[in-house]
């Protein structure tokens, strides 16, 4: 089976500025990809260049086995595009544009249409000018999960839908790789990202910073630590391995890479331990150490 | 008064926000009757000469239709009827600016931004009803004082300036009144700029019967509109100052309905729901051709009906600019420049025609840049990520670009030779014939759509400069004669190359040229576009 996505070294630049520096990305079939970076990371123009809408400067990209830029007619009929943020026009009517844009990719279930309609609970019969924005992503939504196509390419897809919304999302989602399909999903929702993706690819200036699983960014990353001890605090400070620690008293808070847990967990019952809480690392952490470096500079 | 809490600081965001705009307009159309007095002066120095322009155009049925009555043969009842159209356009004015500070605000959300802080309940509406008042109050002082100067009366042109004024404020209370009734600033557009078609309308059916002075059977519509009634006061004639009580009354009345009705309703809501649409797409709307049908099919029907009418009333009056200018050798001068023609009419019909062409230009230019404004709304990006080729995408817009002007000059040819074949007894004849000299324009006209294209396609960013190759040919043709300028210099503009179809032996072969330049504008247009970043921005 082809790779759905596969993009190695590729870089668009705007003026001076470069939107894409490098960057490498591979979505394998049937997965749920997530892409996360934050704004201005250069995800949109990824998926953009994806798309055959953007001319590259460097690089290769491959989509569903074509190049974009060449074969984009033929390979758009495969694929399905929510934009981050879905502009309608202000006289056609929500169910007109689903119907339209099902048209034009070939075809949308008509079954489907009526069942997405009903969860996301949209009335197809307003005119575009009366959404909320939760309800023009609606509508993109429902256009692009009611085709058939073999590829959903989402582009913080969920801005301006609440939670409620954002569960019937979820379940959509889940049910397209239940049928097969691959999912690229660009966000900055953490919880999204966690809850449905398989695999994650964090970008940061234009360049991919780590790709994998879960469980494998995971294994990089560090626990958080919050104990209350019997014993002076002290030696802590000095283990290598052991960050931010706050000391209050009694009690103790520090992040610890994983290769040091063991020599930071020996050092706490050395001072004696009253209690003690765990924590893995969630994703906002992770995504949090790796914007650090900018955030200290701005 | 609490209700009205605010409102001072909402007229000095108004005034803020048209500080550009608003004196514009307000001197404009200020000085524009002052011309025409002077113009009047000038051009019919003696009594005899006015009687004349009375008798012969002045009281010919198309222009009291289209001008409104004309009450005795001093310069200032002449300018009087001259101006009538000024007070549509006072009206237009006045209507569209008190529902873009009030409605528009409302629908884009700064109106609850500002209903937030300390606001009356009638503070928005009032602020923008009391701006647009105190304007029309000061284009109605400069108006008179303007003609004042222009060596008329004093109590007609106090008379004239108050009748524009009432106009204006009688439509921006329309504006006011129907702001609260749509959800949307487009709606309620419509619902003011109906109402002054309609007594656009009624003023018309009123007055066409009549000739000069004497109202025709049916003059009683004319009364009925709010356009009748200015004209109705008879500045310059014997006086009659009463009716304008009629606006002054019918302003209160909407007022008095505009007032409660903003209240009762919801901040955002109207009092007629949003009209709901299909819930399906029709089998019509399948692609990008579909769509583009759905984009242009109103301003197309629009620019249609407008060059429609535009064009019987020209053609009707044609024969009359005929005989009027006969005995008066400086307009016919001015005429055969305009034409270049020795049958005055012939001259008359091909300046009109010509200028005709010019705004079809500003229609094709304005569906061609269609494209670019929906891809600067992110628009185009969804429909591009579909199997939709950019070239199909970007000719879907074009075809309106190219069509459309067509369609409207051939209806403003129809016309034109319809209301003209009427008015010479030779429908027949004339109405091929001008249909013909209608699509000679249409070449010249295309270069333009196609230069606009090449813009979307190639220099994005600068699109706006396809107005002003407009503005410049519009320059090259009214001006370009009169001050002698060089035929290269000329020649740089599509229109000088549009044959004079009508009186004279013409060959096709510049059309040709001008269809195979717009040609291959398209073509370059297409190919730049096809490989361009979608959107640039």
């Amino acid at each position: 089976m082809e790779t759905p996505i596969s993009v190695s070294g590729l870089v668009k630049t705007f003026g001076r500025t470069r939107a894409l520096d490098g960057l490498d990305l591979t979505v394998r079939a049937g997965e749920v990809h997530g892409f996360l970076g934050p704004n201005g990371a250069g995800k949109s123009t990824a998926i953009r260049a994806l798309l055959g809408l953007l001319r590259t400067d460097a690089g290769t990209l491959r989509l569903l086995g074509g190049d974009p830029w060449r074969d984009a007619v033929a390979l758009h009929r495969r694929l399905a595009y929510v934009p981050g943020d879905v502009t309608l026009w202000p006289n056609l009517s929500g169910g007109e544009v689903i119907d339209l844009l099902g048209r034009m990719r070939g075809g949308l279930d008509p079954t489907r249409r009526a069942e997405l309609l009903d969860t996301f609970e949209l009335d197809p019969r307003k005119k575009g000018r009366a959404y909320s924005k939760g309800n023009r992503q609606k509508v993109g939504l429902v256009a692009a999960l009611a085709s058939d196509a073999e590829l959903l390419i989402l582009d913080e897809p969920t801005s301006g839908l609440d939670p409620l919304m954002e569960e019937v999302f979820q379940h959509w989602v889940r049910r397209a790789k239940a049928d097969g399909r691959t999912v690229l999903l660009s966000s900055h929702i953490l919880a999204e990202v966690e809850a449905l993706c398989d695999r994650v690819t964090i970008i940061r200036n234009g360049r991919d910073v780590e790709t994998g699983t879960l469980t494998e960014l995971r294994h990089l990353r560090r626990t958080s630590i919050e104990a209350e001890l019997t014993g002076p605090v002290d030696g802590l400070g000095q283990l290598t391995g052991v960050h931010d620690l706050r000391v209050d008293g009694a009690r103790v808070r520090f992040d610890v890479e994983n290769a040091a847990l063991d020599v930071a967990l020996r050092r706490l019952t050395d001072i004696g331990v009253r209690s003690l809480v765990s924590q893995p690392p969630t994703l906002e952490e992770l995504f949090l150490r790796h914007y650090q470096a900018e955030q200290v500079r701005s | 008064m609490t209700a009205l809490t605010g409102t001072r600081h909402l007229v000095r965001l108004i005034l803020r926000r048209d500080r550009v705009l608003l004196p514009i307009w307000i001197l404009l159309l200020a000085v524009l009757p002052a011309s025409y007095a002077g113009t009047y002066a000038e051009l019919y120095p003696t009594a005899a000469e006015r009687a004349a322009y009375l008798a012969g155009t002045a009281s010919n049925p198309s222009i009291v239709a289209l001008l409104g009555p004309v009450y005795g043969d001093s310069v200032g009842a002449l300018t009087v009827q001259r101006a009538g159209l000024l007070t549509l356009i006072v009206a237009l004015v006045s209507v569209l600016t008190v529902v873009r500070h009030t409605r528009t605000e409302e629908e884009a959300g700064r109106r609850e931004l500002l209903g937030a802080t300390v606001l009356g309940r009638y503070a928005g509406l009032t602020a923008a009803l009391l701006v647009t008042y105190t304007a029309n109050v000061l284009l109605g002082l400069l108006t008179a004082a303007g003609l004042v100067a222009a060596g008329l009366p004093g109590a007609g042109s106090l008379l004239f300036g108050a009748g524009v004024a009432l106009t204006g404020i009688t439509f921006a209370t329309v504006g006011g009144l129907a702001a609260q009734l749509t959800e949307s600033a487009g709606g309620a557009r419509g619902i003011g700029l109906g109402v002054l078609g309609l007594a656009f309308a009624l003023r018309l059916g009123g007055d066409a019967g009549g000739s000069g002075g004497t109202g025709g059977s049916a003059e009683w519509l004319s009364w009925l509109s709010p356009l009748g009634w200015a004209p109705r006061g008879r500045a310059f004639a014997d006086e009659r100052w009463w009716v304008l009580l009629l606006p002054v009354l019918f302003s209160a009345a909407v007022a008095l309905v505009a007032y409660p009705v903003s209240v009762r309703r919801d901040l955002g809501a109207g009092v007629f729901p949003p009209r709901l649409g299909p819930a399906t797409a029709g089998r019509g709307l399948t692609g990008p051709f579909g769509l583009a049908w759905r984009l242009h099919r109103g301003q197309l029907l629009g620019w249609t009906v407008g060059f429609g009418l535009l064009g019987l009333v020209l053609g009707g009056a044609a024969d009359a600019a005929g005989d009027a200018v006969q005995g008066n050798q400086q307009v016919a001068e001015i005429l055969a420049r305009l034409g270049g023609t020795s049958a005055l009419a012939e001259a008359y019909l091909g300046g009109t025609l010509s200028l005709t062409a010019l705004a079809a230009a500003g229609y094709g230019i304005q569906a061609a840049l269609r494209a670019r404004a929906e891809e600067a709304a992110g628009r185009a990006e969804p429909l591009l990520a579909t199997a939709v080729s950019r070239t199909r995408w970007l000719a879907a817009h074009l075809l309106f670009a190219l069509l459309g002007p067509a369609v409207v000059l051939a209806v403003a040819g129809l016309a034109t030779g319809l209301a003209y074949g009427l008015s010479v007894g030779d429908v027949g004849g004339e109405l091929p014939r001008m249909l013909g000299a209608g699509l000679a324009q249409v070449p010249a006209v295309w270069v333009l759509s196609g230069l606009a294209a090449l813009l979307v396609g190639w220099l994005p960013r600068f699109c706006g400069a396809a107005w002003a190759v407009l503005a410049g040919c519009l320059l090259l043709g009214q001006l370009g004669a009169v001050l002698e300028l060089d035929q290269w210099a000329l020649d740089v503009s599509p229109f000088t190359h549009t044959p004079q179809v009508l009186g004279d032996t013409w060959t096709a072969t510049p059309l040709a040229v001008l269809a195979a330049v717009t040609a291959a504008l398209l073509a370059l247009a297409l190919a730049t576009f096809r490989s361009r970043d979608i959107p640039t921005l």
